[in-house]
């Protein structure tokens, strides 16, 4: 674990921000497997270093655009689980009224711009609220949170180039897991991911994403020169999701094998790799992070039965909020 | 009243807005020194500086989802797309962004943007550059599009775009740029959704799009040393469309053609003629004819280029017909 200095609230907050997304996630997977839930989602269990070592580096004004896998980042920017699942079961106290469902889910009151179901598609929203935040003199820095599968889309390309030239407040999240969809990275993307955003002259970093202290430590470093007009940053963030694309890609073994997964799920998984610093470091006790554990479970089981029970929109809502008064 | 260039209302209705609220800026290609190939923005760089009027790399999907981000976060930013054309590279960030950001976000999240961009065949610039794709947007719920047929009408309807708190594409037709109307120095806004009747008439209905509006009055010319009375509106806005005028409109007279130069299979004049159809059906003499641009790529020949366009003439002759009584089978 790469030491990062903080205080024990910043370390329990992030382990219990790291447990809410698991917990979540293995709600939201029993409802799809329940056929509880519409459509299909997909998971983010895995990743929770990500999300959570990056947001707890910003503050609520500091905007993040997310992904079609974009719960973690929901949760990890401040989200509340009942209007989330709502939000995934279609009903309207969700945060979009249940017009967005999983891939669209966006938070405005913490800053969330939005989950984008186009892959890489909100890297110009990104770079766009980061222009803002320059031309009004604002101190705020949004994060972009894309998967290794959007760098094949060239929208990141002319986005990145235009953020080096303006020196855009802009850090760019690339979160490798391993896999565009059903294919292996290295099958589509050649050469070095950060040597491309070196091409264009933007400070890039790769960063151990199993690793919330690593994570957290290098954000906050970005985020504070981004503040000065350092930025634009990019950061690779090495990590892995324990489901397949969505949670409907169960059979899967034709992409990746068991072995492969259990290795990483046993042996390099954020949130035991977290407990175990904070227990041997005297933050916390296995009891203290046991009744954390317990506690959020339970505040995502009330949130679960509070949503199925919630109202669906009225239909009058269909052809409400097309156009902006 | 003074006369200027359509090229200098859009001009003056950007620098107007921007001297009123801060948070509106400019990018585009080619928009600060050029004041871009038409040079309908220049100057504005002078006025207002580089960090308000802003050159892009040639990156179209890239600045335009840069618009969309910052006037998602507070800002009002008008995007200036060199050609019609290039909305085909841009619309991801337009069609799957900008027009849905509000109604995904069940109403929290807005998109106060403007496209302008520019449409017109006829200008010798083959296939690539003289498209009028305004149908395209039109057909996406949650874009506004603005079609102005003058000066006049372009300063107005620009100021409401810049104001307004929705995506909206401004196609103005790059063969007016230069053409003189009486503007009011003094400030005035033309609302979206509501139609300008530009010629009182009682026999056909003519209704034309941006430079088919010019089309639809020379033709009404044309019929009216005839004894033929036509009646000529301008929608100025597709989206909102102002359906209560052209109906009553064609209620009276009891004819209509629609003319826009976008091609005419699935295109605006399809969509006006059917609403007629569906609407006025019983106050019809005749069916409702569309006329658009031809549906083939816009040839690059003068030869060729000349054919695919409705003229004042073609007009004249489809209304007479129909005021006739004969049956018009459209291609």
């Amino acid at each position: 674990m790469a030491k990062a200095k903080s205080n024990t609230e910043d370390y329990l907050r992030m382990y219990r921000q790291m447990v809410r997304i698991r917990t979540f996630e293995d709600n939201a997977n029993q409802l799809y497997l329940s056929a509880k839930m519409p459509g299909l989602t997909h998971m983010y269990s895995g990743e929770e270093a990500v999300a959570v070592g990056i947001c707890e580096a910003l503050t609520d004004d500091d905007r993040i655009t997310s992904t079609h896998r974009g719960h973690g980042h929901c949760v990890a920017k401040g989200a509340e689980f009942k209007q989330m699942f709502c939000e995934l079961l279609g009903k309207a106290e969700g945060y979009c009224r249940g017009k967005g469902g999983s891939m669209h889910i966006a938070d405005q009151s913490h800053g969330n711009l939005g989950a984008n179901a186009i892959v890489g598609g909100s890297m110009g929203i990104a770079t766009g609220s980061a222009l803002r935040a320059k031309l009004q003199g604002a101190d705020d820095v949004t994060v972009c949170f894309f998967g290794d599968g959007a760098t094949a889309q060239g929208l990141m390309y002319e986005v990145m180039n235009m953020a080096a030239l303006w020196h855009l407040p802009v850090i760019y999240a690339c979160e490798n897991n391993g896999y565009s969809e059903y294919t292996k990275t290295e099958e589509i993307a050649a050469g070095s991911i950060t040597a491309r955003a070196e091409a264009f002259g933007i400070e890039a970093h790769q960063v151990d994403g199993q690793d919330v202290l690593a994570v957290n430590d290098l954000t906050r470093k970005l985020v504070a020169r981004a503040r000065k007009g350092e930025g634009p940053f990019f950061m690779e963030l090495m990590t892995y999701r324990y489901h397949g694309h969505h949670v409907g890609d169960i059979n899967r073994e034709y992409y990746r094998s068991k072995d492969e997964e259990k290795d990483w799920r046993d042996n390099r998984d954020p949130i035991i790799r977290f407990r175990a610093h904070l227990v041997s470091e005297g933050i916390a006790t296995e009891e203290d992070l046991d009744a954390m554990n317990a506690e959020v479970e339970r505040d995502a089981a009330e949130a679960v039965a509070y949503a199925l029970d919630a109202a669906y929109p009225d239909a009058s809502e269909v052809d409400m909020h097309v156009f902006a008064a | 009243m003074r006369e200027i260039t359509l090229s200098q209302a859009v001009n003056e209705a950007i620098a107007e807005e921007m001297r009123r609220d801060p948070t509106v800026f400019l990018m585009g290609e080619d928009v600060a020194e050029a004041g871009t190939p038409f040079k309908v923005l220049s100057g504005l760089v002078e006025e207002f500086g580089t960090e308000r009027v802003i050159d892009t790399p040639i990156s179209e999907p890239g600045f335009v989802g840069l618009a969309v981000g910052a006037a998602m976060t507070g800002a009002r930013p008008i995007v200036d797309l060199m050609f019609g054309d290039f909305i085909y590279l841009v619309m991801d960030q337009l069609c799957n962004q900008a027009a849905k950001q509000h109604y995904m976000s069940g109403g929290k999240l807005t998109v106060p943007m403007v496209l302008r961009t520019n449409m017109g065949a006829t200008r010798r610039s083959a296939a690539q550059h003289s498209q009028s794709l305004q149908a395209l947007v039109a057909h996406i719920p949650g874009l506004k599009v603005a079609m102005p047929s003058s000066a006049y009408e372009a300063k107005g309807l620009m100021k409401t775009a810049i104001r307004d708190n929705n995506p909206v594409v401004i196609f103005e037709d790059k063969l007016m740029y230069q053409d003189k109307a009486p503007v009011p120095e003094e400030e005035y806004l033309i609302p979206f959704g509501v139609a300008n009747i530009k010629r009182e008439g009682s026999d056909i209905t003519l209704i034309g799009t941006s430079s088919m509006v010019q089309v639809a009055e020379k033709a009404a010319e044309i019929l009216a040393l005839e004894g033929i009375s036509a009646e000529v509106i301008d929608p100025r806005t597709i989206v909102p469309l102002d359906e209560a005028t052209l109906l009553a409109s064609v209620k009276k007279t009891s004819r209509a053609i629609v003319i826009d130069e976008g091609h005419q299979s699935y295109g605006v004049t399809a969509e006006i003629a059917s609403r007629l159809n569906e609407k006025a059906f019983y106050h019809l003499d005749a069916p409702v004819l569309r006329m658009g641009a031809m549906d083939v790529p816009v040839p690059f020949s003068p030869a060729l280029e000349d054919l695919t366009v409705p003229t004042p003439e073609q007009v004249a002759a489809n209304a007479r017909r129909l005021c006739a009584g004969e049956l018009i089978h459209a291609a």
